[in-house]
């Protein structure tokens, strides 16, 4: 009887599943049910990627950028009718205009979203992608190169090719192929040097999505290489405080005179790795020995800061290495750990002054960092001292402990042999 | 010398007579289970050695979400020797749940709670959720991120009891969340209410076992029917080997405390996300773990509280075990509730292993 209700309500369910279903296959498409059945794979691949198309999801169809009439279920000749606007494949040059039709529109674009931005295809015109699509070069990216075409997805899509993740892949589709880029006679080892980043590395491994991929730095619709003169904007907006130590430097003036850009001269642009203490100074491969004379005064200088520099950091590794023996050793180091961070600070100060050459800002920092990675690191010494006397009390405890049980237990047989005698 | 002089002086004031016949007479049975036998004492002098640690943390704790972890940090570096003193009181918490778990099951397996001690069978078992409840107030204390998480998790486990639940939750934690009010109300009640529960059970449960001397189970009485059992004195020979125990946890905790001082954390923050793996204390993971395998749904009922209502009837069971074994009341053997006692005791053990090194369950 139990078994034969459970099949009964197991029953009811499938055909409560079936119920459902209903709606879903009664919003029949002309297109994609054509399309979806025909064997050839060009023509069929649209309606199968249609399905994950952010477009679709909001009622807006194929027609909305092909025409045609998709109510016109089984009748290609309606549904293909030039009278009911039908466009085919529109032309690639034709593409952004045609994306335009709505996403340049603000009273359109604004039921959907309300803040969206109508500029795009304004901006791609400006970009070094949209001239020369103006003057006929058909390789170039237009809309669909970067959104993808019948499956674009919103940018908060992890999926989507634009999403922060993704830009440089897709990016790289064309400037990573030097087949693709031969005609323009430009570097296609960007990709796989920003691969090599602390950029790439924030954003993929550490998943900071804010940390800048290709379009951060080159813009997106309107993508151009950054000038000399705006590659320290395009820095400074994530690098301020930099930014303005180098502007107060006496390396802007003579950047500036020499033509060399910001940043870029000592960093490098897609391969920029963590910078090291080690990039201070004269020593061979370091940026200051590209300009500075070996023995120069500005390079003594540099080495000086450098020491000073390293100095501070050991001195913090050092506290940092004895804090942490004594937390191993299960000392409480909340507070000596907690100062230590001033200590860091004025490191990090100390770093980032170098890029406007106050030797004595640097000093001030690294003096005042010192004392306090000085306190850190003989807090760390007391407390291993005190993880010392502790073993040495535990070692008389036992012994007394020892001692105590010794007796008790020549006590323990003397009572029980008086019982046993007795 | 002295001290005869001390003794004379209260015998001429108080009449000592009947204290010293009763300690004079007083004996211990000695057959293959008289071991069992030392660790009620055992737990006794852990709580002992609680009451007088947590005794000297009340000079430097302040109970606040805003000072508690600061309190503690400063226990632990700056007032001599209060690592010491908060370490021994954080592991002979500890070990007195180990040796008052190991002390009532041996009670169980023993028989010991058939009459006529039910009664001292109950206050035990009071005695133990009141342990337990010490332990989970205590946990809170020091107000870093695991006893933060751990009681969130606690309380809300505590709110899946049918009807009142929601009550209890808010009564424990002095308002919807876990904050600094929770820390307040921890604190007094560890402190204060569980001490004075604590001090009227344990003296009835202390008199109860004086007034009817050690039980032997029944198997022991069998085997020697007829016969009296062997004897040893309490005093000296009972409690000599009860001094040779201490001494010997007493070693162990300087050893705990000094090599493993325990450890402070991260101070609590509720608006962090709550840190991974967390569990409570290792002598509620086996609950914990148990309501990780339940359903969310078992039938129309929700699986948590299926599972909270089986630990009150588990429990429940336990309280009234002494008037639901009928055999052992009278005298014989009893293999079912044996039986479950150790069904229970393997639940528990396995529970806890899982708890700790099972893959996590979603």
């Amino acid at each position: 009887m139990r078994i034969a209700l459970r099949v009964v309500c197991f029953g009811l369910l499938l055909v409560a599943a079936g119920l459902i279903r209903v709606p879903f296959a009664a919003a029949e498409d002309a297109c994609i049910d054509c399309h979806i059945a025909l064997r050839e794979e060009r023509l069929s691949r649209p309606a199968v990627k249609i399905k994950d198309d952010y477009h679709l999801a909001r009622g807006l169809g194929c027609q909305g950028c092909h025409g045609g009439d998709q109510t016109a279920i089984d009748n290609k000749a309606q549904s293909h009718s030039p009278a009911k606007g039908f466009l085919g494949k529109p032309k690639r040059h034709a593409i952004p205009e045609s994306c335009g039709r709505c996403h340049s529109d603000p009273t359109y674009m604004r039921q959907f979203n309300p803040s969206i931005r109508t500029d795009q295809v304004k901006e791609y015109y400006t970009s070094v992608h949209g001239k020369r699509l103006r003057e006929g070069d058909q390789k170039v990216p237009v809309c669909i190169g970067c959104h993808d075409v019948h499956a674009i997805r919103a940018i908060k899509d992890q999926m989507a090719w634009t999403y922060p993740t993704n830009v440089a892949e897709t990016c790289g589709r064309c400037h990573g192929n030097a087949d693709y880029m031969k005609a323009y006679k430009i570097p296609t080892d960007q990709l796989e040097k920003y691969k090599q980043s602390v950029h790439y590395e924030m954003l993929t491994k550490r998943a900071d999505l804010a940390s800048p991929t290709c379009s951060s730095c080159h813009g997106s619709h309107g993508a151009t290489p950054p000038g000399v003169d705006s590659v320290a904007n395009v820095c400074s907006h994530c690098h301020v405080v930099t930014a303005d130590l180098f502007a107060r430097s006496p390396h802007k003036s003579a950047f500036d005179e020499l033509g060399m850009p910001a940043c870029v001269t000592c960093h490098s642009n897609h391969d920029i790795t963590q910078p090291s203490d080690a990039m201070l100074g004269g020593g061979e491969g370091t940026p200051c020995a590209t300009c500075h004379e070996s023995d120069s005064a500005p390079l003594k200088k540099a080495a000086e800061l450098r020491a000073r520099i390293e100095g501070l950091s050991s001195r913090i590794d050092q506290a940092t290495a004895i804090l942490t023996r004594a937390e191993h050793a299960g000392m409480e180091i909340g507070s000596p750990r907690f100062e230590l961070l001033a200590a860091n600070e004025s490191l990090i100060k100390a770093r980032a002054a170098t890029h406007s050459l106050e030797v004595e800002q640097i000093k001030t920092d690294t003096d005042s960092g010192l004392v306090v990675a000085q306190k850190s690191l003989e807090s760390g010494q007391g407390l291993l001292a005190e993880v010392q006397f502790r073993r040495k009390g535990l070692a008389a405890s036992m012994l007394i402990i020892v001692a105590v049980l010794v007796g008790l237990f020549l006590k323990i047989r003397q009572v029980d042999r008086r019982k046993g005698s007795g | 010398m002295t001290g005869i002089r001390i003794t004379a002086w209260l015998e001429e004031r108080i009449d000592l007579w009947p204290l010293r016949h009763f300690i004079g007479k007083k004996v211990i049975p000695v057959h293959r289970h008289t071991v069992w036998y030392y660790f009620g004492g055992m737990t006794l002098f852990l709580f002992v050695i609680q009451v007088a640690t947590g005794i000297l943390l009340t000079l430097y704790y302040r109970p606040s979400g805003e000072e508690a972890y600061e309190s503690v940090q400063f226990i632990m570096t700056d007032v001599q020797f209060g690592w010491l003193v908060r370490s021994i009181h954080s592991w002979s918490a500890n070990l007195m749940v180990l040796t008052m778990m190991i002390h009532l099951f041996s009670v169980y397996l023993t028989q010991a709670y058939r009459k006529p001690r039910e009664l001292t069978w109950v206050t035990g078992m009071l005695l133990f959720g009141i342990v337990l409840f010490f332990g989970f107030s205590g946990y809170l204390l020091p107000w870093n991120v695991l006893s933060y998480f751990a009681t969130k998790v606690g309380t809300e486990i505590t709110g899946q009891f049918p009807l009142v639940g929601h009550v209890l939750m808010r009564l424990l934690r002095g308002g919807d969340e876990v904050t600094g009010a929770t820390v307040s109300r921890f604190y007094g009640i560890h402190i204060a209410i569980l001490p004075a529960l604590t001090t009227l059970i344990l003296g009835l449960h202390l008199f109860l076992v004086q007034k009817q001397g050690m039980s032997v189970p029944p198997v022991v009485e069998q085997a020697h029917r007829g016969q009296p059992l062997p004897t040893m004195p309490f005093v000296p020979n009972f409690l000599l080997r009860d001094l040779f125990g201490w001494f010997v946890t007493i070693g162990l905790l300087a050893a705990l405390a000094s090599l493993f001082p325990w450890e402070l954390g991260q101070k609590a923050d509720p608006f962090a996300p709550a840190p991974a793996g967390i569990r409570p204390e290792w002598y509620f993971v086996f609950m914990f773990q148990s309501l990780k395998y339940i359903p969310a749904k078992v039938g129309p009922f929700d699986g948590e509280v299926l599972g909270v209502l089986g630990f009150c009837l588990g429990g429940l069971f336990l309280l009234l075990v002494p008037f639901l074994d009928k055999r052992s009341a009278v005298g014989e053997p009893s293999p079912l509730f044996r039986s479950i006692g150790i069904v229970i005791i393997a639940y528990i053990v396995i529970f806890t292993f899982l708890g700790y090194f099972a893959p996590a369950v979603k």
